[in-house]
């Protein structure tokens, strides 16, 4: 009897074990190593208290090589991630082609009215959401307020070029090591085409016209393209076309540049006394314009949660997504590391937070520069695409990377701007006749 | 008649070896101080970078957000198993080119090491989609199966000029003496060649242990080794550099090692039958 109870009993616990393990999802998040991606790993013990039965795997992946295994994988319905952190130039394209699980049917208290409405209409393909936004920037001036001070320069809330330029002449000191100005000249649609493209804008230069030819032998984009190669070889920092925006942004923590244009998310870099030697004397300006251009850039760029819609696991994918970018998850982070560690650029109600804005006095321009972006018209003139500092078709990746190595050529001294661009207008022309846009 | 060599030259040519030795050992150095900074001095001037701020603060991260384990054991169990299956093929297919060849020897040799000369990325979409067909994605089966036949040339190449170098009458003895051809491939041959197949083993192993492409693109989680862990500390924003260093030292440290007990096998066996 004794016996038979206990086997009994044991099979009651193995039963109960093997209930709770079948109960239990694994998801696979893919997420690239940033600090707000790396932080939110640190935060799951929250999300496991709260959801048991969701067990979440993390493939940690540098850009390049996510994008590719990413893509692959949702290309061929491989199955290998249940959630994927994407940027705002894949979202429009894969939800299109319907690759990705619409978010249309957030609870209530996700609240996502509250997404800023740039980072929403970025997301969204005929008003439904395909990712929920994770973090998002812009792109400002960051410059060093000693230095400008020093050289009796005022840039003002809201500089254009021609202030741009002659602050970084008076700002250089190459005998001390200072350089006016550090711009990213590393090739590549996402590093240095994202700066030229958004200066491009901000003279009134559009990639392609209403034909889809593109426009590189227009005056704007010659004006923009020299103007770029001047201001760097006059006052950039040597082996400039080497430069991203990690080099720029150690550049400028080390003090060697007078001012900086690149991604608003940097102001947490800049600004943070564990690692800037200039800690202390950084301020914010919007992002420049030509005189009478009224654009600013264009720049928008967001790290997004996406669910595949191939995924097995759609419920603990979406229960996951809604935690990571909802407003308890903000609170989460406010608490346990303070309010400037919060993940920026994509909630209204983090800008209306007295606590934020006071921890993060970067929080007003990068709000405002957020809200100015408009996607959907990235130029002052008509153009037959969307996108900020990218253009937002599948084949923008190969053109904007040749552009990229054309360009960093230029800036390397191995060709002149006419040449670059030239160049730049031929393979882009080969390349849209290739996909079909140009007869 | 050796030629005489002077004390001079003897000088410059040891000055030579250290600065290619060095040269070629700096970039592991560079990585290896990294490691132990923090990431604002890993950005500092050369000369702080030498004399202050040590601190095993990467390493301590690293450890914390990362199963490093997991990774290193997946990489013991893709470099072992990768090489042992190439052996299991590659000694019997290198041992019947070296002692019984045919007219088209040379020309299969010559086909197996043209499939090194195809870039590996012209092959991927295919790979990846018989792999998700036959459920062999993230598994130690499908990458350890890719390795072997991405080293199989190598190890095939390596065996037989070894073999060549083993005199045909020993094995056509062996036989006299009544061996079989599994006693004549366990008890003769293997034995002889066992300074080339160490090497053969080693230099597999390396690079199984080193090779990125395939493990990065066929693996996920479970059957991820210690590329994708030095992948994963690789940032677009925000500083890096310290935990980076620090997770490659962690990723290279075991080969190394095994590289630095084992170099005298290996130079051996890589200069096998060079001089003769």
């Amino acid at each position: 009897m004794n016996t038979t109870i206990r086997a009994l009993m044991g099979a009651c616990a193995f039963g109960a074990l093997v209930t709770a393990a079948a109960a239990e999802t694994t998801i696979t998040v893919a997420t690239v190593n940033n600090g707000d991606m790396v932080r939110m790993q640190s935060m799951m013990d929250a999300f496991n208290e709260a959801h048991p039965d969701i067990k979440v795997e993390w493939v940690t992946l540098e850009e390049n090589i996510l994008r590719q295994r990413v893509t692959q994988d949702i290309a061929t319905k491989g199955g290998q991630f249940d959630v994927m952190t994407i940027g705002n130039y894949e979202v429009p394209i894969w939800g299109e082609r319907g690759w990705l699980a619409p978010l249309s049917d957030l609870p209530a208290d996700y609240d996502v009215d509250d997404l800023l409405p740039a980072m929403r209409g970025a997301l969204s393909v005929d008003g439904t959401l395909y990712a929920a936004p994770f973090y998002g920037e812009s792109a400002m001036i960051m410059y060093r307020t000693d230095l400008a001070e020093k050289a009796g320069v005022d840039m003002g809330e809201m500089p254009n070029w021609a202030t741009v330029k002659d602050a970084a002449a008076k700002m250089t000191d190459k005998d001390n090591g200072i350089y006016g100005i550090c711009l990213r000249g590393k090739p590549g649609w996402g590093e240095n085409m994202a700066f030229i493209s958004a200066m491009a804008n901000s003279y009134g230069a559009r990639w392609f016209d209403m034909n889809w030819e593109p426009e590189f032998d227009t005056a704007p984009w010659q004006d923009a393209f020299k103007d770029y190669l001047d201001l760097m070889t006059n006052y950039g920092p040597p082996g400039a076309s080497s430069n991203g925006f990690n080099e720029n942004l150690s550049l400028f923590q080390q003090g060697k540049c007078g001012m900086w244009i690149d991604a608003t998310v940097a102001a947490g870099f800049v600004t943070d006394p564990a690692e800037s030697t200039v800690a202390d004397n950084v301020g914010y300006a919007v992002f420049p314009n030509k005189e009478g251009v009224d654009n600013h850039g264009n720049w928008l760029w967001s790290w997004n949660l996406a669910i595949p819609a191939s995924t097995e696991k759609m419920d603990a994918a979406k229960t996951f997504v809604e935690w990571a970018t909802s407003k308890e998850y903000t609170a989460l982070v406010a608490e346990k590391q303070g309010w400037r560690a919060a993940p920026p650029g994509t909630r209204t109600s983090l800008y209306e937070n007295a606590d934020y804005t006071a921890a993060a006095p970067f929080a007003k321009l990068t709000i405002d520069t957020i809200n100015e972006a408009t996607p959907e018209t990235p130029s002052v003139q008509e153009t037959p695409y969307v996108g900020a500092q990218f253009v937002s078709i599948p084949e923008f990746q190969g053109i904007g990377t040749a552009v990229g190595q054309v360009f960093s050529a230029a800036l390397a001294g191995q060709m002149d701007a006419d040449q670059a661009l030239a160049a730049a207008q031929a393979l882009t022309d080969r390349e849209m006749k290739k996909a079909g846009y140009i007869k | 008649m050796a030629r005489a060599i002077t004390n001079r030259r003897k000088t410059i040519n040891t000055a030579v070896a250290w600065a290619i030795g060095i040269a070629i050992f700096f970039p592991i150095l560079w990585i290896f101080i990294l490691s132990f900074k923090t990431e604002g001095n890993a950005i500092a001037t050369p000369l702080k970078m030498f004399f202050s701020g040590w601190t095993l603060e990467s390493y301590g991260l690293v450890m914390e957000r990362s199963n490093y384990f997991r990774f290193f054991m997946n990489s013991v169990i893709l470099a072992v198993g990768s090489t042992l299956l190439g052996l299991i093929i590659a000694v019997p297919a290198a041992w019947s080119m070296a002692f019984v060849p045919s007219k088209h020897t040379k020309n299969i040799l010559m086909w197996m090491l043209s499939t090194k000369m195809l870039p590996p990325v012209g092959v991927l979409v295919p790979l990846v989609l018989l792999f998700n067909k036959l459920g062999l994605t993230d598994t130690h089966f499908g990458l350890v199966v890719v390795l072997t036949l991405i080293n199989l040339p190598i190890i095939v190449w390596m065996l037989y000029t070894y073999f060549k170098e083993i005199p045909g009458e020993i094995l056509e003895a062996a036989r006299m003496d009544g061996a079989g051809l599994k006693e004549e491939v366990l008890y003769v041959l293997t034995p002889m060649a066992i300074p080339g197949m160490a090497s053969t083993v080693l230099l597999n192993i390396i690079l199984a242990w080193n090779e990125a492409f395939w493990t990065l693109n066929l693996t996920t989680t479970a059957a991820a080794p210690l590329t994708q862990f030095i992948a994963s500390y690789s940032s677009p924003e925000g500083l890096f550099y310290a935990k980076l260093s620090a997770a490659s030292i962690m990723a290279i440290a075991p080969i190394l090692i095994m590289g630095w007990f084992s170099q005298k096998q290996l130079v051996r066996g890589l200069t096998f039958g060079a001089v003769k």
